[in-house]
Parts: structure tokens; C-alpha cells; sequence
């Protein structure tokens, strides 16, 4: 078994190594594709943080995605066509400034995390998964039905944003921005993974009975969990819409919460890279297989099915054994 | 009795027509041991429940420190210093012997709202960890994973998280059941020291632990205290005879 | 507002509800007697209307194509269930859920390999078609009134199967102690089988009356899967009656508010704003309506405990 520390450093090196390699031999194309790859990590780090530690599964991460990436086109939108956003109470104007469109994200993730949270806690179970379900399909419908941006059609924004000192049209240079936000996300859940927090968490995962009986409250750790998950998976969503310059309600659909799951859960649940190798594997296996057939989810469903059957604690869980205990 | 840490007042509890819980008014004072015995379904776990505060009595009230806690949530009840052992081992099995007790210990004492500082680096947190687990005997098996200990040391861990609470009270729900002789012994010597720290409230079917550790014993037969005394005065209750005997004829 | 319009759209609420009840009576007793989420519920839904549709291009005959999809869902049910599914009762939810979704994935761009992108149509047939005079000068399509009345009958018939005979009874005792049910004796793993395939074959049954009215396409099962979640997380898990009621409440919602809610909102502001306003919010009632019954109700109108 080969430690999971030194894995983990091999999977960085490759963030680093093709990119810049891409970048080199002029090869655009492999930095967008690695660009869908560190940006669906990050959505899938913010999945861990709740399904992982919290033990939540939630089948309503796109909730936040869908948010993170409106933030973006809401705010892009009206500096684009030089509208105010609202002018009652106060003039509120639109930004292509990145960090501030983050910042946005993030906030309003963090709030509907809270809410949609509250409420999906008071049940645990099948039904925590339903109701997460059911209230993504709830923002699904209403970015449809909400046409000032665009419904049905999405919103589509000309330039990418800007991050101060960069050009972020410069596929290399957009690619180095979302790294080092996966970088900090999962630098962020590592220093989790290891604090008072996180022990709570990790019990009251395990045995709720035990966290109530020494005091603590099971629900409330679990809700700011699903809280910060959520922060994390709105950042990435904010990044995938600045990637394709476009949302649309398919950002909120159930396909998208299902593939970040999956994301998660080829990689390892609970293991902090997981969700990195599970993004690698999915957009590798989406191009090669999409290469072979034009029907390749019927292939990745069969080996996803195999996963699930017949393997576990995802390829992490493979490739290193047990998760250790940190000690 | 005024003194009493913990005591009962006419507590009932009814589950449809079956009364699982009738009339109990017990108490614990300082520095004792009170076992309560009684056959299988005589509500012994009912009453339990209902001290801790997981489940909520039809009628009747629970006081705690001189406070009418009947209406707090477990939870609130551990804050308030009710250390409760389980009788099937609730442990977190996935973390080691230390990450339990700290858990514990971060419940009373610690603040779980830190995301960023290692919880391993809280010199005083694992301190006061680390000498809980010494008092139950496991200070070896720190860094072991709990599904890994035998039964016998999961009953002591069992006990030490109880112990991170600093309680004033221990509520222990058959520490001794699936121990051997030896585990037996070993446990009832670290529950006679425990009770120089606060008073213990056991519930128990080894009767030789109950014997040699119980200053009171409490006898309860569907679901009603039929007498309360000491050992020898149980030993030699008719009562009591005849309802063991008629249970186990 | 005319009383006409108003009962025209609870008709439409109760066929809408009625057709939902088909989907997640086969859900909640899915999950009631094995514990087990199923997400590929509305892959069933979808071969239903699929087989109809093809059934009825070939042979012409409506109710040969009714015939097809509750076989063909039953079909597929009791294979799926045979091969996947049975090796995931002991499982935990999580790995339930991927191994669905990962059906769902099979089951869409299989049946998009088989029959193409493009949407199939499925005919009314004509002793069905056109409309009918409802008492107070009403015009409504007869094939809708067949729709509340075929489901009602279901939900009836479910009631007294459930209630009534010998596999009800296991069913329920399933439902409420799995040891005790093997214990009696039963069969449990046909037992099984025999749930999931009769619930998929209520799904192909919903997939091929509704692929009458609207188009027979893939991917048209999950939006219904999803708000069959919502039925279930309203009437509770395991419960006949609380998947009807839920059902009826979330079809007359979804239906009445996507109409009302917009004439409400003119009575306050412009007409565009309203309408704007209004379907926003319309699209939203039914999960507003879920989060106040979890909010009253966790466990849902007739769940457990």
C-alpha cells in the first residue's frame, strides 16, 4: 500500500505538470479540458466536506453550482449591458471584477446553504436525499421561469472576467487561478479534517447518540457542514460559468448534482483527494469514451455500476488502503 | 432528601396500555453507589431513558442538581454534568481511543467551532483527555482505533467518555454485561474508585458486582420499585426472592 | 375568472395528481418493504411509454400498447431487480444512489441508441379522444376523465391488495419487521422481485397514458421521479394513502398555482410583471409546499413516528 500523502503529491505534480506542458507544445485544448478538471474538483472538495465528514448525502449540489455560476452571469450581465442591477434601495451595479463575483458566489451559496440546510436536517436518511433532490429541481425551475436571464435559454457573457494582474483569457493563466483556488479548498478541508470541527463532525457521523451524549449538537455540526460545502461547490460554480463565458438552468439540474456525487465517490469518500481523482477520471473518460461512441454514458454507467458492486472506498481507497486515523 | 444530586419523582411512563414505568421515586446522594436490579423487562431501561432524557415521561419529574430538568434534551443534561454509559457501547469506531476522549472532553469543556487549528496540538484538551483515559485503565491504547479494542476495553472506554464530562453523576447501563470474570473484577475496582468522584447510579445483572459494590440497591419489578435498601437487607428480602425465583421458574 | 376555467384546472390538478400516484405508490412501497431509494423509478416510466409507443406504430391498437409498456416496465423492473438491485438492500444509501443513477444513465442513452433523439408520439385513440360534457356547461377531454378514473381505480385497488390479501399483509409486515417476515416463513426474495416489478410496471403504466398527452422522449422520467421525491417526502415513506394524498395535493398545486398565481399577481402590479412574477413563483409552490409540511411534519403527513 502506498501512502496517501505521497499519492496525493503525484496528483498535484499532474495538475502542475500538464498544463504546463499543454501550455509549451501549444496544446489550448488540454488546458481547458485539465481547467473542467480542477473545476469540478472544487465543486467535489465542497461535496466532501458534507457527504464525506458529514456523512450528508446530498443530491442537491447544484443548488450551489447553479448559484455560484448565476452570481457570475447576473453580475456579468449587467456590466456588460451597463444596467444597474437594482437602483431602490441603493444603486447596486454589476462587476466583471473576479474576486468580487467569488465573493458573491460564495455568500449566496452560504445562504441558501443555511436554508435549504435547516430545512433538510430535520430529517436524516432517504429522506435528507429526496428533499435535497427536490429542492434543486426547485431552483432548476425557477431560473427557467425567471426570464429577465435569459430562462430556458441562459445568459451568455462576451469576455471573461478579470482578475487583477492577469489575463484570464489566457487559457494558462485561467487555468493557474482555478488551481490555486483548489489548492486553498483543499488545503481549507485538510486543516478541517484535523480540527475540533472536524472531530465533532466525523462522530456525529458516525454515532449521533455519542456527540449528543457528550454535549454537543449533531444537527448544528452537520448544518455548517453542508454550509461550507456548499461555499465551496458556489466557487466552482462561478469558475465553470467564467469557463464557458455562459450559464444556463443546466447548471441546477439533477444530472449535475448526481455527476458531482460521482465525482466524489470514484475518487473516495471522506479522502481529501478524492474528488480530484474522481474529476480526473470522469473528464478523461468523457472525452476518450465520448471519442468511441456517441452513446458513452451507457458505458459509464455500467462501470459505475462495477464501482459500486464491486469495489470499495473509491480508488484512493484502492490505491492506499484504509483511510488512516489521524493521529 | 434534600442533599440528593439526582432523583425521581414519581416518574411514569405508558406505552399504550402497558405501564413501563410506575410511580418511581429513587434518589442518588453523594458519594454512593445506588444499583438498581430487577428481571428482564422490569424497566430498567425505561428508566434510564427517561433520567437521561432520551425519552420524555408521560407523568412525573426528574431533578438534577436541584433543577427540574425533565423538560432538557439529553444533550443539555450531559452539559449539565450526567455522565451516561450505554449498555451497547455507543464509541465512534472509526477514531482512535484519544480522538473519543477528546471528543469528549471538546463537548464540556472545548469550543468544536475551530476550523483551522489541529485539535491534536490542544496541549490541555488532550491533557485532560489523556488522564480520563488513565483512570479507566487505557492510557496504552491511545492511539488504537476503537473497532480495534476487545469488548472489555470498549466498556472502560465507554466509562472514560462518560468521565470527560466531568459529571457529578454517572449513569451506567450494564457495564458488566458481556464481561468475563476477570473484566468484571477489573471494572468493579475503577468503579470503586469513580465513586469517590461522584455518585454512580448502576444498573446491573452481575449480582456479584452489585453485592461488593452497591451502597443501596433498588429493586424493580414491572416497571415499580418494590422495596430499597441496603445489601444485606436485599439479600434477605422476601419480596425480592420471590420475584427473581417467580421469573426465573 | 370563470367557474368553467376553475374546474377545468382542478381537473387537470386531479389527472396530473393521479398519474403521480402511479409513480410514487410504486416508489414508497419500493422503499416501505425494502429500504431502498430507487432513482431509476422514472427509467421505468420512460421504457412504459416507449414500448407503448412503439406498440401502438406497429400494431395500431391502444390497448395492445397499455399492455406493452406494463409488461415491458415489469419486464425490465424484475431483471433490474434480479441483477442490480437485489445486491443493494444491504447497502447504505449512498451506494443506492449511485448504482440507480448509474442506471438511469444506462437506461437513457440506451433507449436514445435504440430509438433516436427524436420525441415519439403516441395517439389517443379515437373512442377516447375528443371532449365531453361535464355537468354545469363544462367541455374536458375524455381521455383526461379516463386518466382520474383508470388511476383512481388503481389507488383502490392497491388499497385492498395492501389491506386485504395474503401478499398485503406480507407487505406490511415488511414493511415493519424484515426478521419477523422471514421468519413467518416468506419467501422474501421472490417477495421482493414481485414488489419491484409490480411498481415498475405502475411507472410504465403512467409513462404510456401520460405519453399520450405529452411527447414520448428520454430523459422524461426523472422530472416526474423528482416530484414523485416530493409526493413521498409530503405523504410520508411507506404509505398508500400518504402517496395519494401527497400526490393530489402536489398535482393540484403544481397545476392551479401555475395558472392562479399569475392572475393573483395582476390584481397588484402590471400585467408582464405579474406574469413573470407569478410563474416564478408558481414554480416554486410545490417545493414551498414540502418545505412547510417538513417543517410541521418531518416525517410527513402519514409517516411513521
Amino acid at each position: 500500500m502506498i501512502r496517501e500523502r505521497y499519492v496525493n503529491l503525484c496528483l498535484l505534480l499532474l495538475l502542475v505538470a500538464v498544463p504546463l506542458w499543454a501550455h509549451f507544445s501549444d496544446e489550448p485544448f488540454t488546458i481547458t479540458l485539465m481547467t473542467r478538471v480542477v473545476i469540478y474538483a472544487l465543486a467535489a472538495v465542497g461535496l466532501n466536506i458534507a457527504l464525506g465528514l458529514g456523512g450528508l448525502v446530498s443530491l442537491g449540489h447544484a443548488i450551489f453550482f447553479g448559484l455560484g455560476g448565476y452570481a457570475m452571469g447576473i453580475l456579468a450581465f449587467h456590466a456588460q449591458t451597463y444596467t444597474p442591477i437594482s437602483e431602490w434601495p441603493f444603486l447596486l451595479n454589476g462587476t466583471k471584477s473576479m474576486p468580487i463575483i467569488w465573493l458573491v458566489a460564495i455568500v449566496v451559496s452560504a445562504a441558501a446553504g443555511l436554508i435549504v440546510g435547516a430545512l433538510s436536517l430535520r430529517t436524516t436518511g432517504v429522506y435528507f436525499i429526496m428533499i435535497t433532490l427536490a429542492f434543486a429541481q426547485m431552483f432548476f425551475y425557477f431560473s427557467i421561469s425567471w426570464s429577465n436571464y435569459g430562462g430556458e435559454d441562459g445568459l451568455s457573457i462576451y469576455l471573461r472576467n478579470d482578475f487583477p494582474g492577469l489575463n484570464t483569457l489566457d487559457p494558462i493563466q485561467f487555468y493557474s487561478i482555478c488551481f490555486a483556488l483548489l489548492v486553498v479548498a483543499l488545503l481549507f478541508t485538510s486543516l478541517l479534517m484535523h480540527s475540533a470541527f472536524g472531530l465533532a463532525l466525523n462522530a456525529a457521523r458516525q454515532s449521533v447518540e455519542r456527540v449528543e451524549t457528550v454535549g454537543l449538537d449533531a444537527t448544528r455540526l452537520k448544518l455548517v457542514a453542508f454550509v461550507l460545502s456548499g461555499m465551496l461547490t458556489g466557487l466552482a460554480g462561478a469558475l465553470f460559468a467564467d469557463l464557458n463565458r455562459f450559464v444556463s438552468p443546466s447548471m441546477f439540474s439533477w444530472q449535475l448534482s448526481g455527476e458531482i456525487m460521482v465525482f466524489v465517490i470514484i475518487g473516495g469518500v471522506g479522502r481529501l483527494f478524492g474528488p480530484v481523482v474522481g474529476a480526473i477520471v470522469f473528464v478523461l473518460l468523457e472525452h476518450w469514451l465520448g471519442g468511441i461512441s456517441d452513446y458513452w454514458h451507457v458505458y459509464f454507467g455500467m462501470l459505475l455500476l462495477c464501482i459500486v458492486l464491486f469495489s470499495r472506498g473509491g480508488l484512493i481507497g484502492m490505491i492506499c488502503g484504509r483511510k488512516e486515523v489521524n493521529v | 432528601m434534600s442533599d440528593a444530586i439526582l432523583s425521581t419523582d414519581a416518574l411514569t411512563k405508558k406505552f399504550g396500555a402497558i405501564t413501563a414505568c410506575n410511580d418511581v421515586s429513587i434518589n442518588l446522594i453523594p458519594g454512593e453507589v445506588h444499583a438498581i436490579i430487577g428481571p428482564n423487562g422490569a424497566g430498567k431501561s425505561t428508566l434510564i431513558a427517561q433520567i437521561c432524557g432520551s425519552l420524555k415521561p408521560t407523568s412525573g419529574t426528574v431533578e438534577f442538581l436541584g433543577q427540574d430538568v425533565t423538560g432538557l434534551s439529553a444533550r443539555e443534561r450531559s452539559r449539565n454534568g450526567l455522565g451516561r454509559t450505554f449498555q451497547i457501547s455507543a464509541l465512534v469506531l472509526e477514531d482512535t481511543v484519544l480522538q473519543n476522549a477528546m471528543l469528549g472532553v471538546l463537548g464540556t469543556t472545548g469550543n468544536p467551532w475551530k476550523f483551522f487549528r489541529p485539535i491534536l496540538k490542544d496541549k490541555q484538551l488532550r491533557q485532560s483527555a489523556e488522564d480520563c483515559l488513565s483512570q479507566v485503565g487505557l492510557s496504552e491504547y491511545l492511539q488504537k482505533r476503537t473497532a480495534e479494542l476487545s469488548h472489555g476495553q470498549r466498556r472502560q472506554l465507554e466509562i472514560g467518555m462518560a468521565l470527560t464530562l466531568s459529571p457529578k453523576a454517572f449513569i451506567m447501563d450494564e457495564p458488566m454485561a458481556g464481561l468475563g470474570y476477570e473484566g468484571s473484577m477489573q471494572l468493579t475496582e475503577i468503579l470503586r474508585e469513580l465513586k469517590k468522584q461522584a455518585p454512580i447510579l448502576l444498573v446491573e445483572h452481575d449480582m456479584d458486582a452489585v453485592f461488593s459494590l452497591a451502597d443501596r440497591v433498588s429493586v424493580l419489578v414491572n416497571g415499580k420499585v418494590i422495596t430499597t435498601g441496603t445489601v444485606d437487607e436485599i439479600r434477605n428480602d422476601r419480596a425480592v426472592r420471590e420475584a427473581y425465583l417467580g421469573q426465573d421458574a | 375568472m370563470s367557474y368553467a376555467l376553475v374546474a377545468e384546472q382542478i381537473l387537470n390538478g386531479l389527472q396530473f395528481g393521479v398519474m403521480l400516484f402511479l409513480m410514487s405508490a410504486g416508489l414508497t412501497l419500493i422503499f416501505g418493504v425494502m429500504g431502498l431509494i430507487n432513482l431509476a423509478h422514472g427509467s421505468l416510466y420512460m421504457v412504459g411509454a416507449f414500448a407503448a409507443a412503439a406498440v401502438a406504430g406497429l400494431t395500431g391498437s391502444f390497448l395492445l400498447a397499455l399492455l406493452a409498456a406494463l409488461m415491458a416496465a415489469a419486464i425490465a423492473g424484475a431483471l433490474v431487480e434480479l441483477i442490480v438491485i437485489r445486491r443493494l438492500y444491504d447497502k447504505d444509501h449512498l451506494d443506492q444512489v449511485l448504482a440507480t443513477f448509474a442506471l438511469i444513465l444506462i437506461f437513457s442513452e440506451g433507449t436514445r441508441w435504440i430509438f433516436g433523439s427524436f420525441p415519439l408520439y403516441l395517439d389517443i385513440p379515437d373512442y377516447l379522444s375528443g371532449p365531453v360534457g361535464l355537468p354545469g356547461g363544462i367541455q374536458y377531454p375524455l381521455y383526461r376523465i379516463a386518466l382520474i378514473v383508470v388511476g383512481l381505480l388503481i389507488a383502490i385497488g392497491l388499497g385492498v391488495v395492501i389491506s386485504r390479501t395474503r401478499i398485503g399483509i406480507q407487505i406490511r409486515a415488511g414493511e415493519n419487521d424484515r426478521e419477523m417476515i422471514a421468519a413467518l416463513g416468506v419467501d422474501i426474495s421472490r417477495l421482493y422481485t414481485l414488489v419491484f416489478a409490480v411498481g415498475a410496471a405502475l411507472a410504465g403504466l403512467a409513462g404510456a397514458l401520460v405519453g399520450a398527452i405529452q411527447s414520448v422522449q428520454v430523459g422524461m422520467g426523472e422530472p416526474v421521479l423528482i416530484l414523485a421525491f416530493v409526493v413521498i417526502v409530503i405523504g410520508g415513506i411507506g404509505s398508500i394513502k400518504g402517496a395519494l394524498i401527497g400526490s393530489l395535493l402536489v398535482g393540484l398545486v403544481e397545476t392551479l398555482g401555475g395558472i392562479f398565481l399569475p392572475q393573483i399577481f395582476k390584481l397588484v402590479m402590471d400585467a408582464s410583471a405579474a406574469t413573470s412574477v407569478g410563474s416564478s413563483l408558481s414554480s416554486m409552490a410545490i417545493y414551498i409546499l414540502m418545505g412547510g409540511v417538513l417543517i410541521w411534519r418531518p416525517t410527513g403527513l402519514f409517516g411513521a413516528r
